[in-house]
C-alpha cells in the first residue's frame, strides 16, 4: 500500500477543499471499498481524508414530505429506518440485499454511490483495463464476461456499477446534494450522476475533483407496490448477476430501474411506459440496442423473466 | 521523477476490551493488524483481508465490522471489543460456551469472527433491524432460523460447521428469550 498521510475534515466543504489542492487526496468514510482497493495497489492515495463525524448522518424529513439522507448514514441505519421501511420499502430491500451486515454497518450512502466496479479485470493488476489504468486496454471485452454489462457499453468498457441501493434509488427518482470547496452546493438527478464509460470509463461520474456528496434527497413517497429482486449465484452476500427495482400501481403503471446490466443504474423512461404491457414489451425497450456476449447473453432472457416474476407478485396475477 | 512517498506514522490511543492502549503506527495499519500484530490479541483472524470471510469481525461501539477493512487511525474514540474481550477460557461468553456445546467449529480458525458476528446478530434483532428474509419490514425482526442463516453470510466457515452454528446461535437467542 501507498503510504499516505491521514486527516480529520471538520466539513464537508472543508473535505472538498481538501480533494481539490492536493491531487492525491481520497476522501473515506466506510472504507470498505476503498480500503481493498488501496492493499490491491488499484487505489493509490497519498493523503487520506476522514469524513466521519462530521454530521453527515442524519436522515431528516424535507418539508415536501420527502427525505433527505446524509452522505455517511450507514447502510444498515438507513435500511432500518422507520419512514423507509414504510414508505420507501424499495430502498431498505435494496439495501438489505447488499453486502453482509459486518458491511452494511460501515458502508455510507456516499460511498455507496462511489463504489468501484467489481471487474475481475480491473481487480486483477497483471490485466489491461482502461478504467484502472486509461489506454491500457479492456481485458473484459474478449475475456470471461459472464457478469458484464449488456447496454450502455462502449469498446473501452463492459464494467457494471455494482451498487443495489443505487438501482432503488434511481427507480425512487433520488437527488444527488453535493458541495464544492468554496462553498457552492448544487443537486444532480441520480440518473445523471453516473457517467456511461464512453472514451473515458476512468471518470465515473460527473462530480468535480473538488466536490464531495453531502446527502441524498428522495421525493414525497409514491406508493405502490415496491420490489427488489436480485438474482445471483448464491442465497446471500454477492453481487448481482441482474437485479430488478420495480414500483408498480395498482392500474399496472410503473417504474422499473435495472442492476448489474450497465455501468450505471439502468432505467429508461420510455420502457416504464410500456411497464402495462407487461415482462416482454418493457424489456424489450429498456434493453434496446443491448451488446452482449456470448457469456452474458442470457441477461436479457433473465431481466425478462426477473421481471415477469415481479409483476406477477406486484399485481397477483400471473406471469405472461 | 516522483519518488515513493516515505512511511507516515501517527500516535493514537486505541481502546480495546476496556483498556487504553497508545500506540504508534504507520497509517496504512488496519484496525485488525493493530490488534494482532501490536496488541498482540490474536484472537480475530485474518483469513481473506480483502473483507469476504468475516473472521476479523470484532466489535466497535458494539456494532460488529470487519477490522481488515477499517484503518487503526479511524478507530481512536471507539470502544473496541474483540473475543479476547468477551470471556476467558474459565469464564466463557454464553455464546462461547454455547458453540463448544453445539460443535460449533472444526478448525477454529473462523470461530472468533463467528461468535463477534454472532452476538451483534442478537443485538441487531433486539435493536429491530431488518434483514433480507424479514417478510413484512413493519413488523419486528423476528429470530427464525432463516434469519439467524441469512444475517450471518458474511462469516464463512470452510469446515461447514453453519448447522452447529446456528444452533448455538439459537440456544442463546432462546436462552435470553427466556424460553
Amino acid at each position: 500500500m501507498t503510504p499516505f498521510t491521514y486527516e480529520r475534515a471538520t466539513s464537508a466543504s472543508h473535505a472538498a477543499h481538501l480533494l481539490g489542492e492536493r491531487p492525491g487526496a481520497k476522501l473515506v468514510a466506510g472504507g470498505t471499498n476503498l480500503l481493498d482497493l488501496m492493499k490491491l495497489g488499484i487505489e493509490r492515495p497519498t493523503h487520506l481524508v476522514d469524513v466521519n463525524g462530521l454530521g453527515l448522518d442524519r436522515i431528516d424529513d424535507l418539508p415536501d414530505g420527502g427525505l433527505r439522507i446524509g452522505a455517511a448514514v450507514r447502510n444498515t441505519a438507513l435500511a432500518a429506518h422507520a419512514r423507509v421501511r414504510r414508505e420507501y420499502p424499495l430502498l431498505a430491500r435494496a439495501l438489505l440485499a447488499g453486502a453482509s451486515g459486518q458491511l452494511r454497518n460501515r458502508a455510507t450512502t456516499a460511498g455507496n454511490l462511489l463504489q468501484r466496479t467489481r471487474c475481475p479485470y480491473f481487480y486483477d493488476t497483471d490485466q489491461p483495463c482502461n478504467k484502472r489504468a486509461p489506454g491500457s486496454g479492456c481485458g473484459a471485452l474478449e475475456g470471461y464476461n459472464r457478469q458484464h454489462a449488456i447496454v450502455g457499453t462502449s469498446e473501452h468498457c463492459i464494467a457494471t456499477h455494482p451498487s443495489d441501493m443505487a438501482v432503488a434509488m434511481r427507480a425512487l427518482d433520488a437527488t444527488v446534494e453535493t458541495v464544492r470547496a468554496d462553498g457552492t452546493t448544487r443537486t444532480v438527478a441520480l440518473a445523471d450522476f453516473h457517467r456511461l464509460p464512453g472514451a473515458m470509463p476512468h471518470v465515473e461520474t460527473v462530480l468535480e475533483r473538488d466536490e464531495t456528496i453531502t446527502a441524498v434527497t428522495l421525493p414525497p413517497p409514491v406508493g405502490g407496490r415496491q420490489i427488489y429482486h436480485k438474482v445471483r449465484d448464491r442465497a446471500s452476500y454477492a453481487f448481482a448477476l441482474v437485479s430488478v427495482a420495480a414500483i408498480v400501481q395498482p392500474d399496472g403503471t410503473g417504474r422499473v430501474a435495472l442492476g448489474g446490466v450497465a455501468h450505471k443504474p439502468w432505467r429508461i423512461e420510455a420502457a416504464d411506459a410500456a411497464l402495462p404491457d407487461g415482462a416482454a414489451a418493457f424489456t424489450r425497450r429498456a434493453l434496446e440496442g443491448a451488446r452482449t456476449t456470448p457469456h452474458n447473453a442470457f441477461k436479457v432472457t433473465l431481466v425478462e423473466r426477473t421481471l415477469a416474476g415481479v409483476l406477477a407478485e406486484a399485481t397477483g396475477k400471473e406471469p405472461t | 521523477m516522483s519518488s515513493t512517498p516515505l512511511p507516515v506514522h501517527a500516535s493514537i490511543t486505541l481502546d480495546v476490551n476496556g483498556r487504553q492502549h497508545r500506540l504508534t503506527l504507520d497509517t496504512r495499519t488496519s484496525l485488525l493488524d493493530a490488534l494482532r500484530e501490536h496488541l498482540r490479541l490474536t484472537g480475530s483472524k485474518k483469513g481473506c483481508d480483502h473483507g469476504q470471510c468475516g473472521a476479523c469481525t470484532v466489535l466497535v461501539d458494539g456494532q460488529r465490522v470487519l477490522s481488515c477493512l477499517t484503518l487503526a487511525v479511524m478507530n481512536e474514540g471507539t470502544a473496541i471489543t474483540t473475543i479476547e474481550g468477551l470471556g476467558t477460557p474459565e469464564r466463557l461468553h454464553p455464546m462461547q460456551a454455547a458453540f463448544v456445546a453445539h460443535d460449533g467449529f472444526q478448525c477454529g480458525y473462523c470461530t472468533p469472527g463467528q461468535i463477534c458476528s454472532a452476538i451483534a446478530v442478537l443485538d441487531e434483532i433486539r435493536r429491530d433491524v431488518p434483514s433480507h428474509v424479514t417478510d413484512d419490514l413493519t413488523a419486528p425482526a423476528a429470530r427464525t432460523r432463516d434469519e439467524l442463516r441469512e444475517r450471518m453470510s458474511g462469516n464463512l466457515c470452510r469446515c461447514a460447521a453453519y448447522p452447529n452454528i446456528i444452533d448455538a446461535i439459537e440456544e442463546v437467542a432462546s436462552r435470553e428469550n427466556g424460553t
